[in-house]
Order: C-alpha cells, then structure tokens, then sequence
C-alpha cells in the first residue's frame, strides 16, 4: 500500500503523457525525448552520489561537520558552503541528498541555504556561460546580489524553522 | 562529461581508500547509499517526468514567444514565472537570455528569467520535499522567488 502511494506522482505523469500522446504526438514525443537524455543522466550520476554520500555519512564524523558548517561557523561556514556550491559538480537534484546528509550531521540552516543556492546559482562554469552571453557587469551584479540574498534566506529560515525540525523531517 | 569521469575518479580514490582502512565500514556506506536510492527513486522518476513534460512544451521557441520583445512589467512577471517552472541548462539557457536581450526584452525580464531560473526549482521540488522536508521546500523556493524579483528590480535599475 505504502509503495503505491510512493508511485503516485510517477503515475499520474505517466497518465499526462499518455493523453498529450493521443492529443499531440509531437510533444509528446519531443518531451520522451527529453525524458530519455535526462534519464541517461541520472543513471550515471546518482549511484556515484549515493556512494559519496554513503562514504561521508560512515567516515566524516559529527563534530567535524559541525565545525565546520554548525551553527557557530559564522563567516567561515558561510565560505565554506559558497565554495563547495560553485565546484561543478553536476545538477541541482545531487545536491539534495547531500544536503540531506550534512544536515543530520550538524550542519546548519543558513550554511544549506546558501550551499544549495550557490550550487543552483553560483556554478563556475554556468558563470562563464553567463559572461560569455550577457557580459560581465551582468553576470558579477548578479553574482554579488544573489549570494547577499542567499545569506538573507539562509538566516530568515534558520529562524523560521523550528529547532527541531531536522530531527523530525530528515532523520524519521 | 569532464564532470562524470571527474565524480567517479574522485569516487574511487575514495572508495580504496576506505576499503583499505576499514571493509566493515564500507559494506555499511554501501548499505548507506542503497537505502537512500531506494527511498528517492520515486522521486527521483517524478522529476525525470516532470522535466520531460515541461521541456517538452515550454521550448526555448515557445519561451521567447511568450516573453518576446515587449517591455513592461507584465513581461518581467512572465519571465520569472517561467523560469521558475522549467528548468533548463545553463548552456541552452544563457544564449536564449542573450538572444532576447537583443530582440528588445529589458535587462529586468531578462535577469528575472536567469535569477527565478537559477533560485527556484518547481520541478525539481518533489525531490526536495522527499529528502528536505516540505516547509524547507516551500520556503526556499518561495523565499527564493522573492528574492530574484528584488534582484531582477535592482538590476535593471543599475544597468
């Protein structure tokens, strides 16, 4: 019963795509084809993720992490969390289940936030895209604006989010 | 590709070395990393569909349609929520944005495209929810939406 529930989003796509293929093939089979590069990601890369991740979760103990990116980390865990999110490292949906991981261990909110959205936002090489594309001004404005409100966000969750809310939403 | 081939290096440096240092400890980061595959799989083929359905419709074609060459305010809302709902890779994305400049759309359209683009993951939320938790979710997306229109205003006044 549990299992069907967790398919339940999966399904309901499936049903979406089945009805655009009879209402516009086309799309239909632009957006399988999509689907199919995707997939061929995924699978590459997330076996590799999980055995990262499983790796630090056995051999990077609590107290280090909390060190470094905890709660008291100030300024440094900031630096931390922007330079560990713009090394190119592969797609958004990666970084969830690391998050995931340095949360249990101790890491704070603020430090997440702004991990996860340097690792969206602040990529390297999406920067040189960017430049390339739009011009420096434009891509160091959005630099610096970004990661001062990446900051803001991080700190206004921290306090939004109840103390305990680690320990019930991810560890279950 | 750089990026795979960089990820599994550093996976198996990794790797050996903890299997020299401890095979108990491994078989259990093994064990580890099985389990959370398992636990995120389905949504992980929830993004996979929702990607492929949103990609398959929205094209950079129909993006810049909708968004097209008009100034206006209207634009700039437009731009953000449709960057907020695809999820597009830089190197298609950039371009795109470079293309729309040029045909007329302002600075401010432009950086809220790249900025909700960039802040807020609507596609990729099923996965957040699962391993994050739904208030965590909502918040940084929604947070993050606020933030790319302050930054897209701030933007298009100082350039």
């Amino acid at each position: 019963m549990t299992s069907v529930k967790k398919f339940k989003m999966p399904m309901i796509i499936g049903f979406v795509f089945l009805f655009l293929l009879f209402y516009d093939p086309s799309t239909a089979i632009k957006s399988s084809g999509v689907m199919w590069d995707y997939f061929k990601e995924m699978a590459i890369i997330m076996p590799a993720v999980f055995l990262m991740m499983g790796l630090m979760e056995v051999w990077v103990s609590k107290d280090k992490i909390q060190m470094w990116l905890g709660s008291g980390s100030g300024i440094r865990g900031i630096a931390i969390s922007l330079f560990l999110g713009t090394l190119p490292t592969g797609p958004l949906y990666v970084a969830f289940p690391m998050t995931a991981s340095l949360l249990k261990k101790g890491a704070s909110i603020t430090n997440m936030v702004v991990f996860l959205g340097s690792w969206a936002a602040l990529k390297i090489p999406q920067l040189m895209v960017e430049i390339k594309f739009l011009g420096l001004p434009f891509a160091a404005l959005r630099f610096i604006l970004t990661f001062f409100f990446l900051i803001i966000i991080g700190l206004l969750m921290d306090f939004l989010l109840e103390e305990n809310y680690i320990k019930e939403k991810i560890n279950e | 590709m750089r990026i795979i081939i960089m990820i599994y290096s550093l996976l198996m440096i990794c790797l050996v070395i903890s299997i020299i240092k401890s095979k108990e400890k491994s078989k259990r980061a093994f064990k580890v990393a099985g389990k959370a595959l398992i636990k995120t799989a389905p949504s992980l083929l929830t993004v996979l569909g929702i990607v492929g359905l949103t990609l398959g419709i929205l094209t950079p074609e129909t993006i810049s349609k909708l968004v097209g060459s008009e100034a206006g305010y209207l634009a700039t809302i437009m731009a953000a929520v449709l960057g907020a709902i695809t999820l597009i890779p830089s190197l298609v994305a950039f371009p795109l944005a470079g293309s729309l400049l040029r045909s007329g759309a302002t600075i401010m359209t432009i950086s809220a495209f790249i900025t909700t683009l960039v802040m807020v993951g609507i596609v990729t939320a099923p996965m957040e929810i699962e391993t994050l938790g739904k208030k965590f979710t909502l918040l940084r997306n929604s947070l993050g939406f606020l933030a790319a229109l302050i930054i897209a205003g701030i933007m298009g006044v100082i350039l």
